[in-house]
């Protein structure tokens, strides 16, 4: 009786982690928030077209990771991107008129907002929003331009 | 002259004929599936912890180690272009689609595979599938379905502990040891690897999974009673299921590009 118990309990231990696995598999939700701050304090941005930016996306300031994005939403009021990012607690002394711009890390690289540190002797605090923003760029568009350009300047 | 057509003939119909036993045995199995899930299902949970359980260690190690090697490879070798945000992408993409299921599957046979086929064996040398035929017993209900079933439930859950565990060792390596950012090297996942593959991981360790328990008990079952033929059986199943699991993997990933 005995062993059938400890087959039963390492059967049932078994099949559990197997499909927590298959679980974790599908969902690729596992690591991403692993962003560890004793105290974070939220802020919001918002961005004319935000590209492929997605939550759990580095927030860097200076090259160094100091928050992660939490939400990227669409407000259909004012027709923008509202982009939801915490901040780690300890640097609590960021401008309020910080510019917040995505950014492509390398070529292949995934997007990340950069901060760049204004003047102001205010400083963002929990609730707070971003007022200067640069959308991502979209190679697309950009490409676009330079063929207009490019066309109308023959024509000349 | 005659006799080397005679002997070539004989070897292609004995080919001929164990491949045929081998389709007749396979669906003796299946027909017998339903019921001992149904009527002896205690008897399948066995073989599930058998087969599945008990080889967790050696899945879950080499998973483990399979995962930090794909993320050395993947940094060492994207970080040239700037691209180490990938390392996690190449390490899941080579976990999930490929080297999950296979190298679950080629442990498989070797950890639970050989296992299955020595024990038929065995108790096929000792008379003790006879003795079951005797008092009007099934062998192949009561011994190979049982068993047959537990490989095939084992398998897709082993192939997915493998990557689970094979991606927290990309990870360790990725993140921990070359410091690639955590956020990055998890979104680029997400972003990258579609349920479709995942899908496609799981079909080919079902599809695996079937292949080598199929081959494990029909080698046991037909091995010759004595303890070289036990002995020939096993190394016959490791070597069968390997070449099995590579060329249906193969085919599979050719139908599915």
């Amino acid at each position: 009786m005995q062993q059938t118990r400890s087959v039963e309990v390492g059967t049932g231990l078994f099949v559990l982690l197997g499909m927590g696995a298959l679980f974790f598999l599908t969902t690729q939700t596992t690591g991403g928030n692993d962003f560890t701050a004793e105290e974070v304090y939220e802020v919001e941005a918002r961005f004319e077209n935000v590209g492929s930016l997605r939550t759990r996306a580095p927030v860097a300031m200076s090259g160094v990771t100091i928050g992660r994005v939490t939400n990227v939403a669409f407000d259909p009021v004012s027709l923008e991107a509202v982009v939801t990012l915490v901040i780690d607690g300890q640097y609590d002394q960021i401008p309020d008129d910080t510019d917040a711009s995505i950014l492509t890390s390398g070529i292949l690289g995934s997007q990340y907002i950069g901060l760049q540190a204004g003047g102001s002797d205010i400083y963002l605090e929990d609730g707070s929003e971003i007022l200067f923003t640069q959308s991502a760029i979209v190679l697309e568009n950009l490409i676009g331009k330079f063929l207009v350009n490019a066309g109308s300047g023959k024509d000349d | 002259m005659t006799a080397l057509f005679r002997e070539i003939y004989n070897a292609v119909t004995e080919f001929l004929r164990t491949f045929g036993a081998f389709q007749l045995f396979f669906l003796r199995l299946l027909r017998h599936s339903p019921g001992m899930l149904v009527s002896r299902f205690d008897l399948v949970v066995m073989q599930v912890f058998n087969s599945g359980a008990l080889s967790l260690v050696i899945i879950m190690v080499s998973g483990l180690f399979v995962g930090g090697v794909l993320g050395l490879q993947g940094y060492s070798n994207l970080s040239r272009f700037n691209a180490e945000d990938w390392t996690g992408v190449a390490a899941a993409f080579g976990l999930v689609k490929e080297l999950g299921p296979v190298i679950t599957a080629l442990l498989f046979a070797g950890r639970a595979g050989t296992a299955l086929t020595s024990e038929i064996g065995l108790m096929k040398a000792t008379d003790q599938l006879s003795a079951m035929e005797m008092m009007a017993v099934n062998p192949v209900r009561r011994v190979l379905v049982p068993r047959f079933l537990g490989g095939v439930i084992a398998m897709p859950l082993l192939a997915a502990i493998f990557s689970a565990v094979g991606m927290f060792g990309a990870h360790l390596v990725g993140v921990e040891m070359f410091g690639v950012d955590v956020g990055s090297f998890w979104q680029q996942i997400q972003l990258t690897v579609e349920l479709d593959d995942v899908k496609e991981g799981i079909f080919k360790s079902i599809v695996f999974g079937v292949a080598a328990s199929l081959i494990a008990v029909w080698e046991g079952y037909n091995a010759i009673p004595t303890a070289e033929g036990v002995g020939r059986a096993t190394t016959r199943t490791v070597v069968i299921t390997a070449i099995a699991v590579l060329v249906f993997d193969f085919m599979i990933t050719a139908a599915m590009i």
